[in-house]
């Protein structure tokens, strides 16, 4: 019935902030960034992974009232709006270094698990993004 | 005034990551204080106010959690792994775990092993929910 899920969504405070994140430093690359008059339509990609994207997407009026808004980015720097990203790498450890020598938060360092190797971070908004180095069996 | 709000739940949320992260060290009040810009009586207050419970609790149940996980995914002996979660007493370890989770550390280990999930959301679901509220 379904073919594979192509976009998804995280709530970001900033998006000027959020494009220099996760491109600049996470590493990953913009796929749209239009101004569609309405709102700012800011995804971005795995290099070379065209098919999947994330929405970058900032609360507020109109689509939601500020108070609204406002409960949202409060529990996105709680840690508590549940946005949260899987991405894997083919070297954990590398992709950690690089990630530490470019002053990303480091939550969870890369330790092994029974589905692989992964490390955590948090995006500068407080969203939760697991970066692992997988196993070929998947988790279950 | 929202803008303020967010800053502290940010700087907050990176103190309390550093516990999530550095269980196992001795984390004293004024370290964490630093992680989040403030002052240990302020810090206190405020990491209460943006997550329900104080620093030192949240400290304690994620030691708890990871004692939960080692117990059903390893056979290493319960002194150790109190050692291993941050504890230097086994006795204020079996107290603590029994308060919060309802059973002794070796009745727990005999619920057996635990599925595979990322860590981080073992981490967060399995954690005691609080003191004498984990049945």
């Amino acid at each position: 019935m379904y073919q594979t899920i192509t976009r998804s969504q995280l709530f970001v405070l900033d998006q000027d902030q959020a494009r220099d994140f996760y491109v600049d430093k996470l590493g990953l690359e913009v796929s749209a960034d239009l101004d569609l008059g309405f709102m700012r339509w800011l995804t971005v990609r795995v290099p070379g992974d065209p098919g999947r994207e994330i929405l970058l997407e900032k609360p507020g009026p109109p689509a939601m009232d500020e108070a609204t808004a406002a409960q949202v980015r409060e529990l996105v720097t709680k840690g508590a709006m549940g946005g949260w990203l899987c991405i894997t790498t083919a070297d954990a450890f590398s992709t950690h270094q690089t990630l530490k020598s470019r002053g990303v938060d480091i939550t969870d360092e890369p330790s092994p698990k029974p589905y692989g190797i992964d490390f955590g971070i948090r995006d500068p908004f407080g969203n939760a993004i697991r970066i692992g180095q997988m196993f070929d069996t998947p988790p279950g | 005034m929202a803008k303020a709000i967010e800053e502290s739940n940010r700087r907050m949320l990176r103190a309390r990551d550093a516990i999530d992260r550095d269980f196992a060290l001795e984390l004293d009040l004024p370290t964490l204080a630093r992680v989040a810009h403030t002052s240990p009586a302020h810090f206190i207050r405020v990491f209460k106010a943006t997550f329900g419970e104080t620093p030192h609790r949240y400290l304690q149940r994620r030691r708890i959690e990871r004692a939960m996980y080692l117990l059903r995914t390893t056979d290493r002996s319960v002194t150790d792994i109190c050692m291993e979660v941050g504890f230097s007493s086994l006795g204020t370890f079996s107290r603590t775990f029994s308060t919060v989770v309802g059973t002794t550390p070796t009745q727990f280990r005999q619920l057996g092993a635990l599925p595979n999930a990322p860590s981080c959301f073992v981490k967060a679901w399995t954690r005691p929910s609080n003191f004498g509220e984990a049945r």
